[in-house]
This record gives structure tokens, sequence and C-alpha cells, in this order.
């Protein structure tokens, strides 16, 4: 499974998000510390869902960080993170 | 588990400095664009900080992400508190938050951005 799919598949299970998006920034950090040959090193996921209500900014990141405790291990260097409540989002617009 | 000995010098580093940042590079050459993100917005708001290469000591680039609960670099403390990494410091600054932060804990800071 491509690492983009796996760790779609984990963030549904652990967050039932309300939107989700999981995109590879490899491409963008070739040749940076972290990257490496085969890329799937850097990752820019947005994630809406009602399990972040009454949660700080750390604490949500941590619920994040905590369902992808292995890929991170594994090989992702880098996670760049947006998330937000449905109704934060909905604010936004 | 990291030395007990990395996490009793984090504790004291994060004692003794109101701001500190954890970061590969050194806050005149970031080697990391996220470090380098950390260290300009604190610079635009005028911040004294104490920036701690992570690259130099194997031991503390592993014992931070443990001490923090937290797996990646950057991260920043003020005044012993974990406030986040790079993400959340962009976002914190983008809507004031960091600013009431920093102001409410007391830190100095030189421009009024």
């Amino acid at each position: 499974m491509r690492m983009a799919d796996r760790i779609e598949t984990k963030l549904r299970d652990a967050l039932a998000p309300a939107r989700l998006e999981v995109h590879d920034d490899s491409h963008k950090h070739e040749g940076h510390a972290g990257a490496r040959p085969g890329g799937e090193t850097h990752f820019r996921v947005v994630a809406v869902a009602a399990a972040f209500e009454g949660k700080s900014r750390v604490a949500r990141q941590r619920m994040i960080y905590a369902a992808l405790a292995e890929e991170m291990q594994e090989r992702v260097h880098a996670l760049q993170l947006t998330t937000l409540t449905p109704e934060e989002e909905a604010q936004r617009r | 588990m990291a030395d007990q000995s990395v996490h009793d010098r984090i504790q004291q580093e994060i004692q003794d400095n109101p701001v500190v940042v954890y970061m590969k590079g050194t806050p005149v050459f970031p080697q990391c664009g996220f470090s380098a993100a950390v260290v300009q917005v604190l610079s635009h708001l005028g911040v004294k900080f104490q920036g701690v290469n992570v690259l130099e000591d194997p031991g503390l680039r592993e014992g931070i992400k443990e001490f923090s609960n937290w797996p990646t670099i950057p991260q920043l403390y003020v005044k012993g508190e974990f406030i986040g990494g790079c993400d959340i410091i962009r976002e914190m600054f983008q809507t004031g938050e960091l600013q009431q932060t920093l102001q409410d804990k007391g830190v100095e800071m030189d421009s009024a951005a």
C-alpha cells in the first residue's frame, strides 16, 4: 500500500473525520535532510473532525501522531498538519 | 528510553531560558525549513530565544521527542511550557495567539507586530 493510503486509512479509523486530505509533498523536499530515495517522507494532512472538539492544538496533533506512530517510525519524516473541527472549518470560509 | 541525564538537561534548559527552540541547525543557519519558519516568526516578533541544535547531539534529538511526547522537530518552549511545533506556531502567529501567549507569560517583544 502506498504510504499516503496507509496514512489515510489509519486516520479514518482513529478520527472518523468529516473531511480528510493527505498530500504527498515528498517531491518538494528531494535532496533535503530526511528525504529518501523513493520519496514518501513528507506529507501534508488536513483533517476536519468532531473528535478535535474542545482539544488544544497540541492535543489534536498528538492524536494524529499517535495514530501514525508506526509510519513516523518507519519512514515518514515530516507531517504538516492542519486540524480543525467542522465548526472551525465553517468559520474559515 | 533516553538517558535520564538528557531529560534533566532539557528540564534545566527550559527552566533557565524563557524561550527555547529545539531545532535543526542554529538560529543563524537553520538546516530545515520548518525550523527556519519558527526562527523567522520569533525574530519577526523581536523575541530573544535560545536555539538548541539537536543535530549536534543524537541523544538530545531522540530525548526531546520523548520529553515532549512530540515526534518532530522544531519544538518551542515558553517559560517551561511546550507550545508546539512549526504548524502550531505559524497558526498561532497568524491568529495573534502566539503574541498573546508570549505577553501573558511575560516575554519581552521588540516589535509591535
